[in-house]
């Protein structure tokens, strides 16, 4: 029981981790990014090559694989993402349809198109018993570190400067512009973050979820569901809504697995009946 | 949608009777435009000279369909789905599964498959009503998803993730059986596309048409002049669920097979590019989209096996640079020149 | 547009066959090859035409004096554009035979296709036992149904693994096999705890694996497809099943030679039963081993073999029919033709036109610094028992 209510943390913070950059350009940036898994996807494929053709230790990987995503989505943000902003939801979800296509392609040209596999280190893998729970060791790193971020992030942007000249260059472009705040280096940094997120939660999603070039595409889908049930307004939402989706999945597949599959999608239509604008929405948007 | 801004601006004229104006507005959207001569004299041509092209045109025309229908739902109504193919599927089913119990002739399935999709999409149009675009787009793909896992899992009846297979289809109206070349299957599939945009047609450049229009360009608006928002977009999403549900039933019936696929994710994403690269709000986008795509589609995967999803990529994301409107007023532009070149009232 | 269409597929042809343009005058015999090679299954569709292209390579481009041309194309693992290509080919290409088939629904959606052309359709990947049926013109080398679950069951009972639990994904292939196990486990006097479906799409393990942990079996049973059998493999180990004294029984699935070394020492000492290995001792494998990472830098797996056999039976049915191209007479041609394979010795059976094989049980082995499935039992002469009369 315990033991299934830890596993469904460790999946939702996964997904939390994962969907969170998403939750930032869609709530903050008003941008609906479904080439967000392509970020993900390339953290992982980092990790996999540094790992398995450079030997390099998983730990040194992780911070690799947010640097090298956050990289490359400052410097798409720059070239394309930009131009975008002003456009119209169905462009956006185009235009990012598009480089999910492309980033398919590219994964299976350059990494072949089987899935991809990592050796954690021995002191992750494999798992101990807590009081009669039996933890995966794996886990419990997924559980603590994403714990940590989702703190942070909250931190960040609720007492930081660059915190409340984001939310203000959001809440009004124009007025922030007025106030001397560089509202296109504010986006572009956001975006970058929100990408570099992804890249990490896609290495550490590698041993759990797996990694193949269909990866954007494969969870799109949950990211998506994450965000909708959470809310794009705040960070806590779409933390919670992983949470809850989290267990209700794996708790869902381990009681009733014949109709396990409903289960996340029921509730997120649920949700979406009761709560349209998400399980925290800020009044008066 | 940017295709109308023109005439929805049309100046004022005084001393005119608003009621003659209003006519002779929609008289003007609704008449028959150039590329509806060429477009459909040439489907109808390729029959004779295309003969060993009817498969991959069967496959076209059913597309054209599906995404004329999505048309009505979002170039029309405004609401932004990634769960059309929920309807694809319905239709695709019930037309299999009709044909395996009931009755093998085509087009009684083809009527019971277009009825059944319209109850689910009556039924489902109230969860669609509320909400941004995020919301619906949501909720749309929440119902697709849902319903291909009950078509998985009810494998008693769909025949699970193997597909629902060992069915086959008597004549078409007992006359016209199904042959290998697919030409009675292109024909029939066409005269389907026909009718049914026709009657879109219809639809669309009526009132009602112009009502949806209103509701999607400024909800409050259209309110406060009397438009039933809720009513108009329920009877839209229902009637393009029988569309959809039209098209899914022509695959199944084409095909005599039905996959669990036909409720995938990727189908619907992909009638949603496939509209917006052909244009919303006009109902040929759809056609022109479904022409283009699969073409290209077919083309690089002959070409590229491997990586054809690249180029597509590519062109998605050049389409979206470069500015769907602009190349959507390309289309309207060039036709509406040559109408005027060969005499016709603009 | 349509006229640069047709010349560019022409190219494609030309380009994918890789062969020198004279032959083309001579009398050639197109094969029509639909596979995945893109979406979730485009290994498979690799790994096939891997298998196809080795057999050429090896075995030249003729066949009774005439060339053999393939024209290969994806079908992205959609059931409706397998049957659309599959038409295609047959009435524009003048194929003589279709090769291919990566899933069951795929094979499914051709069977109306071979019925009214006529046209064999050889089988290189789906394996559930509905598809023989359905057309009188499919022939299959991959595996039938249950084939490879059959003797793990017989195993099983005989190493004193009585109580067993069965995880298989839910579809298809997975009913089958879960099937033709227990049923076979049932009548050798083992007990069936529990059985447990995974669905198809499913990123996450956990649930699954709890529930067969707390179920406390001797053994547990399993079948995933090869590309998520890699994860399964992982996520069985880190959740200590292994520890608790539940051994992994499976088919070769999980174990696949392609993705075997990614999944490192975790996989050591698994037994699973299957029809081939890359490490089977013999020169035809050795030789096709050796060819497949030559031209493809890989190992080759179960699905390349069911590429090569296919290839071979073509050839070996067009021999025997002397060069003759109508699909009866092929098909005729091949029912109960035999041959050594890299995987051993099969056959076609005459009534079912589905394969005969050998089935071994293996242990995942460190072989030279690579991880082998490393054969040390066989059962011989299995057949689809769903199928076989």
């Amino acid at each position: 029981m315990l033991t299934i209510l830890f596993d469904g943390i460790a999946y939702g913070m996964l997904l939390f981790i994962l969907a969170c950059g998403l939750t930032i350009t869609l709530g903050l940036m008003n941008f609906i990014n479904l080439a967000h898994g392509a970020f993900a996807m390339t953290g992982g494929y980092v990790t996999v090559v540094m790992m398995n053709r450079y030997g390099i230790a998983f730990y040194w990987c992780l911070p690799a694989a947010f640097l090298v995503s956050a990289a490359l989505g400052a410097i798409l943000e720059r070239t394309l993402y930009r131009q975008l902003y002003q456009a119209s939801h169905l462009d956006q979800v185009l235009f990012s349809v598009g480089l999910v296509f492309m980033s398919v392609a590219a994964a299976d040209y350059i990494m072949g198109g089987q899935q991809q596999l990592i050796q954690l280190p021995p002191e992750l893998s494999g798992r101990a018993e807590f009081f009669g729970v039996g933890i995966g060791r794996y886990r419990l790193f997924t559980i603590v570190i994403c714990a940590a971020l989702a703190l942070a992030l909250q931190l960040i942007l609720a007492k930081t400067r660059f915190g409340s000249r984001l939310r203000a260059a959001v809440d009004d472009r124009r007025a922030a512009m007025g106030l001397g705040i560089n509202v296109s280096a504010v986006f572009a940094l956001t975006f970058a973050f929100g990408s570099g997120l992804a890249g990490l939660g896609g290495a550490m999603g590698a041993e759990i979820l797996g990694l193949d070039p269909n990866f954007p595409l494969k969870f799109m889908i949950y990211f998506l569901i994450v965000v909708a049930v959470g809310g794009t307004s705040t960070v806590s939402g779409p933390f919670l809504a992983a949470l809850l989706l989290g267990i209700a999945d794996v708790a869902g597949k381990y009681y009733v697995p014949a109709i396990g599959p409903f289960v996340i999608y029921g509730l997120m239509i649920i949700m979406l009946i009761l709560r349209p604008a998400g399980l925290f929405a800020r009044g008066g948007r | 949608m940017s295709v109308i801004t023109r005439e929805d601006v049309a100046p004022v004229e005084d001393g005119q009777d608003d009621q003659a104006r209003a006519m002779r507005l929609m008289r003007r959207r609704s008449r028959i435009r150039f590329f509806e001569f060429i477009i459909w004299p040439a489907a109808v041509a390729a029959i004779f000279l295309l003969p060993s092209k009817m498969l991959i045109l069967t496959e076209i025309a059913i597309l054209a369909l599906f995404a004329v229908s999505l048309d009505l739902v979002l170039g029309f109504a405004g609401i932004v789905s990634l769960g059309h193919t929920a309807f694809f599927g319905i239709g695709a089913y019930t037309a299999g599964l009709f044909a395996r119990h009931y009755f093998a002739e085509p087009v009684t399935g083809l009527l019971v498959a277009g009825v059944v999709s319209g109850i689910l999409g009556f039924a489902t149009s109230f969860l669609i009503l509320r909400g941004s675009d995020l919301t619906r787009l949501m909720t749309t793909l929440g119902i697709a998803l849902m319903l291909g896992e009950a078509a998985n899992q009810m494998g008693w009846l769909t025949g699970g993730a193997d597909g629902l297979s060992g069915f086959s289809l008597g004549p078409i109206l007992g006359l016209f059986e199904f042959d290998l070349w697919g030409r009675n299957g292109y024909i029939y599939c066409l005269a389907v596309l026909f009718v049914t945009t026709m009657v879109a047609r219809r639809i669309a450049f009526s009132p009602f048409g112009l009502a949806l229009k209103a509701i999607k360009s400024n909800p409050t608006r259209a309110a406060l002049v009397g438009v039933p928002a809720r009513r108009r977009l329920v009877i839209a999403y229902t009637i393009a669920a029988v569309m959809a549900g039209f098209a899914g039933a022509l695959l199944t019936q084409t095909t005599s097979f039905v996959s669990p696929d036909v409720l995938a994710f990727h189908r619907s994403a992909d009638v949603l590019l496939i509209l917006v690269i052909g244009g919303t709000g006009y109902l040929y986008g759809g056609i022109f989209g479904a022409i283009g795509f699969t073409l290209l589609k077919d083309w690089l995967s002959v070409v590229t096996p491997q990586y054809w999803m690249f180029w597509i990529g590519l062109l998605l994301v050049i389409l979206v640079l470069v500015g769907r409107g602009r190349i959507a007023r390309w289309i309207e532009y060039i036709p509406q020149r040559l109408t005027a070149a060969m005499g016709g009232k603009p | 547009m349509l006229k640069r269409r047709s010349f560019m597929a022409a190219a494609g042809v030309a380009l994918g066959c890789l062969m020198a343009l004279p032959a083309q005058a001579q009398e050639a015999v197109k094969i029509g090859l639909v596979l995945p090679m893109t979406g979730p299954f485009a290994s498979t569709g690799r790994q096939v035409e891997a298998g196809v292209r080795a057999y050429m390579a090896l075995n030249g481009d003729e066949a009774a004096g005439k060339k053999i041309e393939i024209v290969l194309r994806d079908d992205a693992g959609t059931a409706d554009q397998t049957r659309r290509i599959a038409q295609e080919l047959v009435v524009n290409e003048g194929v003589s035979i279709l090769m291919g088939f990566g899933l069951t629904p795929l094979a499914m959606s051709v069977a109306p296709v071979l019925n009214q052309a006529k046209i064999p359709a050889i089988i290189t990947s789906a394996t559930t036992s509905a598809i023989m049926p359905q057309s009188e013109y499919f022939v299959r080398t991959s595996m039938g149904g249950p084939q490879s679950a059959v003797p793990v069951a017989t195993w099983a009972v005989e190493n004193d693994l009585k109580r067993v639990v069965t995880l298989v994904t839910d579809y298809g292939p997975g009913h089958d096999i879960e099937k033709g196990f227990v049923d076979q486990f049932k009548k050798d006097g083992g007990e069936i705890v529990e059985s447990v479906r995974v669905p198809l799409q499913n990123p996450d393990f956990a649930p699954f694996l709890q529930r067969v942990r707390d179920a406390k079996p001797d053994a547990v049973f399993v079948f995933v497809p090869s590309g998520v059998g890699s994860l399964f493999m992982k996520q069985f180990v880190e959740r200590g099943l292994a520890d608790a004294g539940i051994k992994l029984i499976a088919t070769g699935d999980v174990t696949d030679d392609d993705l075997l070394n990614g999944i490192g020492d975790a996989a050591k000492g698994v037994i699973t039963g299957h029809f081939y290995s890359a490490n089977h001792d013999s020169p035809e494998n050795k030789a096709f081993v050796e060819q497949v990472r030559k031209t493809n830098n890989m190992r080759p797996n179960f699905m390349s073999v069911g590429g090569y056999d296919a290839m071979h039976l073509a050839y070996a049915a067009l021999e025997k029919t002397g060069g003759d191209t109508d699909g009866t007479k092929l098909i005729e041609a091949m029912k109960g033709m035999e041959w050594t394979s890299p995987r051993g010795p099969i056959m076609i059976d005459p009534e079912t036109r589905d394969i005969v094989q050998d089935i071994y049980i293996r242990e995942v082995k460190e072989v030279d610094g690579e991880l082998y499935n490393v054969e040390f039992t066989k059962y011989e002469k299995i057949r689809d028992p769903n199928t076989a009369k």
